[in-house]
């Protein structure tokens, strides 16, 4: 059976991480003809000695002007058992939003250094959003192997700072490679430029990385998003409350509670356009039909009487300010969008700003501007029903959308809720 | 569900099938008026399949539009029509015909109808009130599309810009706007051409017949190969021949080129669509060869 993993890439243009994308799309026979074409055709104008394998992933005109990157752009790729959605994104600081954007649903993220440079403020910078946003694995690319001869005592150095300053961030599974990726060691096959290294080459890593176990199959969470009544003779009674399943497993029969009412019920079936499912589990789109006639509605939280969220209207939260046009103030409101449910917040309290290169905390900030984390304490009109990031990403992590601009001005982590 | 249950592991089209209809609940959910893009190729035909499944057993909650440039293949219409009447929909013409002889729009001289769309699409949301518009674009068509957000906001003029997205965080997609703005939402923004496919044969689902491989009077023009059609007639120099062909995109009869194949079943379009070398719209796409930016041009102007 073939699956999807998803993966973010972070790097700048100078670590060859456009490179990297660009061997795995051209190794895997993802690159069609024309689009070589149209890279050879670029290059060739320009002037340049070899192929840009860059203009790739370049796409918009502006980009392809400054030579940058600005905006996270998805690309695909697949093998015979497993679909790859990358979320490419930019390198530089004014970018972190994107960073974070691309890591919120990334099961892997690549960082990538120059290996005649190590570890820079960037790298760091790099794992550390990759472990803020909980992505759970993560791989170290110390690229340019063949501009060090290959050498493995370069390699062992940098994996060696590179784990120590690891040990302080959460990153549950840690893996470091040599590449080239201009020269095209350990990207598809393992390389003989460098018999020391013993390890899989990265396409074969991403093949076989295990993903399945990252959900969470014990906490049952269903937001219910939309309630389906056909309003026809055939259909007359039927009442089914349409979601996505974002924790636990879900069966027929089961005891479950509504939140924030806590009416309990019992599950008289889980279904699909398909017919009816045994079992419902992340990331399922289903339709869940309870025994008794309760009233539920967009916004409100299906899970079991045992194993409940917290109903919370005070949360401590990690947040990612991603609005260049105004920063975030003590006291500010905003509309905050968390599983179905919206409702409207304060900024009570800012307890430190994070500086992400050197993780020293600012506690005499009193706001947030483009690009700034820091940790917060928010009330909200309505309570939201809410785990801890930790626990499961997609009922820990919340948006704020500025009420006169609509604008998404934050990315936020339930750190915790009461 | 195609998958066994125990490993609790979906395979990438239960996981496609998933986020589509995840992402048009919510716009069902949050937006007074939606409407969904259907011209009845491929993409948009998966699209309302995947409508029909998130809100079984109710009815489609929307229309359909079709912004209808009068250059139509008839097996593609006729499709359009059985689609909309199984599914007791309604549908909304928005003729570019119509739109030429009111002058509000006017036919370039080349007789290509694809730039002209853009004005008549916006009209027609605009007459209408639509405020969210589903789209059957995919990011792996085109360098500029690779950067869409899933809800891609457009201004009052219908426009896109780039520098002005919305981030995109887990599965929160922000719908607010301003009277006379809209989103462009994407459901199938994850898909590839082969997914696509794959999608099409698990589901068995009915595709006009010029997907597959028949024999065609055809042209040869730049590289592509034209259909004679009566908006689309081959230049003194150019021989009108027979062959194998199938149409990889359905889009403008004028503009929309067939490539040779002998695919003439799902199976082995495939295996032909898993093996070939050139982009889906690089083969068969006139209007996307004038230039590198071509496509990021026109959806700036609002064009999908």
């Amino acid at each position: 059976m073939m699956d999807i993993l998803r993966f973010a890439t972070a790097g700048s243009v100078d670590d060859g991480k456009s490179t990297l994308i660009g061997r795995l799309l051209y190794d895997t026979k993802t690159v069609f003809q024309d689009q070589i074409d149209a890279v050879e055709k670029v290059s060739h104008d320009r002037g340049d000695d070899y192929v840009d394998l860059a203009l790739l992933t370049d796409g918009l005109r502006a980009e392809r002007e400054q030579g940058i990157t600005i905006d996270v752009a998805y690309r695909y790729f697949a093998t015979p058992n497993r679909k790859f959605i990358i979320a490419d994104t930019p390198g530089h600081i004014q970018y972190t939003r994107n960073m974070v954007t691309g890591a919120s649903t990334a099961d892997l993220a690549l960082v990538l250094v120059d290996a005649r440079k190590g570890l820079v403020e960037q790298s760091r910078r790099h794992a550390f959003l990759a472990s803020l946003l909980q992505v759970p694995h993560l791989v170290l690319v110390v690229n340019k192997m063949d501009l060090v001869d290959y050498s493995q005592e370069v390699y062992e150095n940098i994996r060696e700072e590179f784990t120590q300053f690891a040990a302080k961030l959460r990153l549950p599974d840690l893996t470091v490679m040599p590449v080239s990726a201009l020269k095209g060691d350990n990207v598809v096959t393992r390389s003989e430029n460098m018999p020391w290294y013993d390890g899989p080459s990265l396409l074969h890593h991403l093949e076989n990385v295990h993903v399945a176990s990252d959900r969470n199959l014990i906490d049952v969470r269903f937001p219910v998003q939309y309630v389906i009544r056909p309003q026809s003779d055939e259909w007359h009674d039927y009442r089914g409350y349409a979601g996505q399943v974002l924790g636990g497993i879900l069966k027929k029969g089961d005891e479950v509670m509504v939140l924030p009412s806590g009416y309990t019920s019992k599950i008289l079936s889980v279904e699909t356009a398909d017919g009816e499912v045994d079992e419902a589990y992340p990331p399922m789109s289903v339709t869940v039909r309870l025994e008794d006639e309760i009233d539920v509605s967009r916004g409100d939280m299906i899970c079991r009487p045992n194993n409940q969220p917290n109903v919370a209207q005070d949360l401590d939260a990690m947040i990612c300010w991603m609005d260049e046009s105004a920063p975030m103030r003590l006291g500010g409101k905003y509309s905050i969008k968390h599983t179905t449910r919206t409702a409207r917040t304060i900024v009570k309290g800012l307890q430190y700003r994070l500086d992400v290169n050197t993780l020293h905390r600012d506690e005499e900030a009193n706001e947030l501007s483009l690009n700034e984390i820091g940790r917060v304490r928010l009330r909200t009109t309505v309570p939201l029903m809410a785990d801890d990031y930790s626990r499961n990403r997609n009922t820990g992590g919340f948006v704020l959308v500025d009420e006169a601009t609509n604008r998404t001005v934050a990315a936020g982590m339930i750190t915790e809720a009461s | 569900m195609n998958t066994p249950a125990h490993d609790y592991q979906l395979s990438q089209l239960d996981l496609l099938e998933a986020e589509a209809i995840y992402i048009m609940r919510e716009v069902v959910a949050e937006f007074e008026r939606p409407v969904l893009l259907f011209s009845g190729g491929k993409d948009s035909i998966v699209m309302l399949k995947l409508a029909e499944k998130a809100f079984y057993p109710a009815r489609i909650p929307f229309a359909v539009m079709h912004v209808d440039t009068g250059h139509n293949f008839d097996e593609v219409l006729a499709l359009r029509d059985q689609r909309v009447a199984e599914l007791k929909v309604q549908l909304i013409v928005a003729s570019v015909q119509e739109a030429i002889d009111a002058g509000t729009v006017h036919e370039p001289k080349d007789g290509t109808r694809n730039r002209i769309q853009t004005p008549v699409l916006l009209d027609a949301l605009d007459k209408h009130r639509f405020t969210a518009i589903f789209g059957g674009a995919r990011r792996d068509e085109d360098k500029a599309r690779a950067k869409e957000r899933i809800f891609s906001f457009r201004d009052e003029f219908g426009q896109w810009d780039p520098k002005n997205q919305r981030p995109e965080l887990w599965n929160l997609y922000n719908g607010r706007i301003h009277t006379g703005e809209s989103i462009r939402v994407f459901p199938l923004s994850n898909w590839t051409e082969l997914d696509i496919w794959h999608y099409i044969k698990r589901e068995e689902i009915e595709l006009p017949s010029i997907y597959y491989a028949h024999e065609r009077e055809v042209f040869d023009r730049d590289g592509m190969l034209f259909a004679v059609h009566e908006m689309k007639q081959p230049k003194p120099d150019e021989e009108v021949f027979t062959a194998m062909v199938r149409y990889r995109t359905v889009g403008d009869a004028s503009l929309t080129a067939a490539v040779r194949s002998e695919a003439d079943t799902v199976d082995l379009v495939i295996d032909e669509v898993a093996s070939t070398r050139v982009t889906e719209r690089g083969a068969t796409r006139g209007d996307d060869k004038f230039s590198e930016a071509a496509m990021e041009d026109r959806k700036r102007e609002g064009y999908f």
